[in-house]
C-alpha cells in the first residue's frame, strides 16, 4: 500500500457494490448455462450493465462505446453465427472442469498478489492520475479548444494510434471478406412494365415481414431519427460524450435494424455492398489524407497545428473534425460488410431442427 | 403570481424525488413479477411495465430535478423515444414467441389440491 | 489488531479490483473449461470487459467529473489562441527541425490544490482514451472470430473441440495409411 489516501465509503460506495455484483452474477450465469441463445443474450447483458457501471466510475465516452457494441452489434453478431452454427453447447467433462478451475485459481492469486501494489480506489494524487493524465487535462483547453479531452487526446495527441487502430478495423473487415465471401452482388431491380404490373398485384401477406406490422411502422419512424442522432453525436462529439467510434456504430446499427425488419434484400438496395466496401477503405483515406495533406503545408504527419497557422487551436479543431469523420465511414462500413458477410451464407440447419 | 411560482420552485426537489421513489418501486414491482409470475406470456407483462412506467416517472424526477433548461429537453425526448420504442419491442418478443409455437397457459395455476362439490379436498 | 486494519484498509481500497479479477477469472474459465467455440468466444469477450473495467477503475477520481472541461469554448480560447499563437510561430520553426518546443516540464502533482484544473477536479481521461478504441477494436477481431466458426461449422458439421480433434486425428490416420 502506498500514500495515506483512503477510499471514502459513501452512496457511492453502494452504487459501485451493487453493479459489481449483477456483473458477478451475470458472469456465473455465462458459465453455468447451455443454451447458446441464453449465453448471447446474457453477454449482451454483462456489456449493458457494465456500460452503466462505466458512467458510474465517469468513463461517459467509454460507456457510450460499449452500450453501442456489446449490446448492439456484438449481439446482433454472435446471434447471427448461432444461427449458422448450433444452438445448444455439449455438456463438459469433470476433467475439463479441474483443469481450467486449477488454471483459475492459480491466475487469479497471482493477479490478487499484484493489486496489493496497485493505488486505492479514487485515489487523485496516484501516479496515473496526478502525472501525465493531469497534464493532458491542462494543455488540452488552451492548445485545441476541445472542451472533450477524451475526443482531443484520441484524434489530436494519440491521433497515430487511432490511425492505426482504424486500419485495423479496416483489416478485420478484410478478413471477414476473405473468410465469409463479399456480401452477394447489389440487387437490381429492372422496372420493366411486366414487372410493375406484377408488383401491384402482390399479394400483401408474401412481403417479407408482412407479420411484423407493428415493427415496420416504429422502424419507419426511428430509423432516420437513429441516422440523425448518429450525425449528432458524430459532430458533438467534441462538446460531450461521442465521437468517431460511436457515431460509425449508431449508424451502422440503424441499418442493420433496417436489414432486420424489412429483409437482408431491402437493406442491400438501400445501402449497396460495393458502396460499403468502398466506404471501408474511403474512411482510412481520409484520415490518412489528414496526415498527408499536414505534410503537404510543412508540417509533421499528423500535426493539425499547421491547417491554421495564426490560430493554432483552429487548426487543431478542423484537423480532429475530418479524422472524425473518417473514423466514423470507416467503423460504420466495416460493421455492415461484416454484417452483409454473416447474411450472405446459407444456414444447414433447417428451422425445424432447432 | 410570483409568489405561487417561487413555492413551486420550493416544492421542486419533493415532488421529484417522489416520482423517483415511485419509479424505483414501479420497477421493483416489476422485477419481482418477472420473478415470480407462471407463464412467459404473463411475465411479459410485468417487464413491459418496467419499461414504460417505471423509466417515465424516473424521467419525470430527473425533468423536474433540472429545471427548465437544454438537459431537460433532451431527457424529454429520450422519454418519447423510449415510449415509441419499448412497447414496440414487447411486441416483438412476443410476436417471436408465438410464431414459435409458444401457447399462453390458460386456467388458473393449481397450487392446492381442488375442492371437489362438497367443499372437501378430493 | 494492526494488520485487522491494515487489512480492512486494502480491502476498502481494493475491492474494485478484486471484483474485476474475479470477473476476469470467470472469463477465462468459460474460454477453458467449455468445448464449443460460439461460447469460447463469449467467454473471451467477458474476460476483454473485465479487464476494460480494470483500466477504467484505475482512472477514477474521487469526487471528479468526467472528464469534459468546463469554459473552455466560451471565454478560454479566445485569449489562449493568441497566446497560443505566437507559441505556434515558435513550434512551428522549432519543428521543422524536428525538436518539440516543450513550454514546461511534466512534474508529478503532489498536494490537492495541483490536481485541479481550472478549479474542477476531473478524472484521469487517459484510460479512457485507451479503452475506447480497445472495445471497437475487440468487436472487429470478435467479427473474425465468429467467422472463422461459422466457417468450421461448414466444413467439419460442428463446432464441438473434442469432436474437431478427432475429426483432425481420422483425417490424419486417413491421410497417412
Amino acid at each position: 500500500m502506498n500514500g495515506e489516501f483512503l477510499t471514502p465509503i459513501d452512496a457511492f460506495t453502494v452504487i459501485d457494490l451493487i453493479f459489481m455484483s449483477m456483473l458477478v452474477v451475470v458472469g456465473i450465469a455465462i458459465v453455468r448455462l447451455k443454451d447458446l441463445f441464453a449465453v448471447v443474450m446474457l453477454s449482451g447483458v454483462y456489456s449493458l450493465v457494465s456500460a452503466a457501471w462505466f458512467v458510474s466510475l465517469d468513463a461517459v465516452d467509454v460507456a457510450f462505446t460499449e452500450a453501442a457494441v456489446g449490446a448492439g452489434i456484438s449481439t446482433v453478431l454472435m446471434l447471427g453465427a448461432m444461427l449458422l452454427t448450433a444452438r445448444q453447447a455439449a455438456p463438459t467433462k469433470p476433467a475439463r472442469h479441474w483443469v481450467a478451475l486449477i488454471v483459475v485459481c492459480a491466475t487469479g492469486a497471482a493477479l490478487l498478489y499484484a493489486t496489493v501494489d496497485m493505488p486505492s480506489f479514487g485515489d487523485p494524487l496516484s501516479a496515473p492520475n496526478a502525472y501525465i493524465g493531469l497534464e493532458y487535462l491542462k494543455r488540452t483547453g488552451p492548445e485545441t479548444g476541445v472542451p472533450n479531452v477524451v475526443s482531443a487526446v484520441l484524434a489530436s495527441y494519440r491521433g497515430y494510434d487511432t490511425f492505426g487502430e482504424t486500419t485495423v478495423i479496416l483489416t478485420a473487415g478484410l478478413g471477414v471478406v476473405l473468410i465469409l465471401g463479399l456480401g452477394g452482388p447489389a440487387i437490381k431491380r429492372k422496372k420493366t412494365s411486366a414487372a410493375k404490373a406484377k408488383a401491384a398485384k402482390i399479394d400483401q401477406s408474401k412481403i417479407l415481414g408482412a407479420h411484423h406490422v407493428v415493427l415496420r411502422v416504429v422502424s419507419k419512424m426511428m430509423i432516420p431519427v437513429i441516422i440523425i442522432y448518429g450525425a449528432y453525436v458524430q459532430f458533438h462529439g467534441d462538446f460531450g460524450p461521442g465521437g468517431g467510434f460511436q457515431a460509425g456504430l449508431i449508424i451502422a446499427s440503424a441499418i442493420i435494424l433496417y436489414a432486420l425488419i424489412f429483409g437482408i434484400d431491402a437493406a442491400k438496395e438501400a445501402v449497396p455492398p460495393s458502396l460499403v466496401r468502398l466506404g471501408a477503405a474511403l474512411g482510412v483515406l481520409i484520415y490518412g489524407g489528414v496526415g498527408v495533406i499536414n505534410l503537404l503545408l510543412g508540417g509533421n504527419f499528423l500535426e493539425y497545428n499547421i491547417l491554421n497557422p495564426t490560430h493554432p487551436s483552429h487548426g487543431q479543431e478542423l484537423g480532429i473534425m475530418f479524422v472524425e469523420i473518417g473514423v466514423l465511414v470507416t467503423v460504420a462500413s466495416v460493421m455492415l460488410i461484416i454484417f452483409y458477410g454473416f447474411t450472405s451464407r446459407q444456414p444447414d440447419i433447417s428451422d425445424k431442427d432447432w | 403570481m410570483s409568489e405561487l411560482l417561487h413555492m413551486l420552485d420550493i416544492l421542486r426537489p419533493y415532488v421529484a424525488g417522489i416520482a423517483l421513489l415511485s419509479g424505483g418501486v414501479i420497477v421493483l414491482i416489476g422485477a419481482s413479477g418477472v420473478l415470480r409470475l407462471p407463464d412467459f406470456y404473463t411475465r411479459l407483462h410485468a417487464a413491459g411495465v418496467t419499461d414504460t412506467l417505471g423509466t417515465l416517472l424516473v424521467l419525470l424526477g430527473l425533468i423536474l430535478l433540472s429545471g427548465f433548461t437544454l438537459l431537460s429537453g433532451k431527457l424529454a425526448l429520450v422519454g418519447l423515444f423510449l415510449l415509441l420504442t419499448s412497447p414496440a419491442a414487447t411486441h416483438a418478443v412476443a410476436n417471436a414467441a408465438h410464431k414459435a409455437g409458444l401457447k399462453p397457459r390458460l386456467g388458473t395455476v393449481q397450487s392446492q389440491p381442488p375442492l371437489d362439490a362438497s367443499g372437501d379436498p378430493s | 489488531m494492526s494488520s485487522g486494519i491494515e487489512f480492512w484498509q486494502y480491502l476498502v481500497g481494493h475491492f474494485n479490483y478484486i471484483v474485476v479479477i474475479i470477473l476476469m477469472m470467470t472469463g477465462l474459465y468459460i474460454v477453458i473449461s467449455t468445448g464449443n467455440l460460439v461460447k469460447k468466444l463469449v467467454g473471451l469477450g467477458v474476460f476483454q470487459t473485465a479487464v476494460f473495467q480494470l483500466y477504467i477503475t484505475m482512472g477514477k477520481v474521487t469526487g471528479g467529473q468526467p472528464p469534459i472541461l468546463e469554459g473552455v469554448h466560451e471565454s478560454a480560447a479566445g485569449e489562449a489562441a493568441t497566446t497560443v499563437a505566437e507559441h505556434g510561430e515558435a513550434a512551428a520553426a522549432a519543428a521543422s527541425h524536428g525538436e518539440q518546443a516543450v513550454q514546461a516540464t511534466v512534474s508529478i502533482a503532489k498536494t490537492m490544490d495541483e490536481v485541479l484544473v481550472g478549479g474542477v477536479l476531473y478524472s484521469n481521461p487517459l484510460p479512457h482514451v485507451l479503452i475506447l478504441t480497445a472495445i471497437v477494436v475487440g468487436v472487429a477481431t470478435l467479427a473474425v472470430g465468429l467467422a472463422l466458426v461459422v466457417r468450421i461449422r461448414e466444413s467439419y458439421g460442428t463446432i464441438e473441440e473434442d469432436e474437431l480433434q478427432e475429426a483432425n486425428y481420422q483425417h490424419a490416420k486417413g491421410a497417412l495409411s
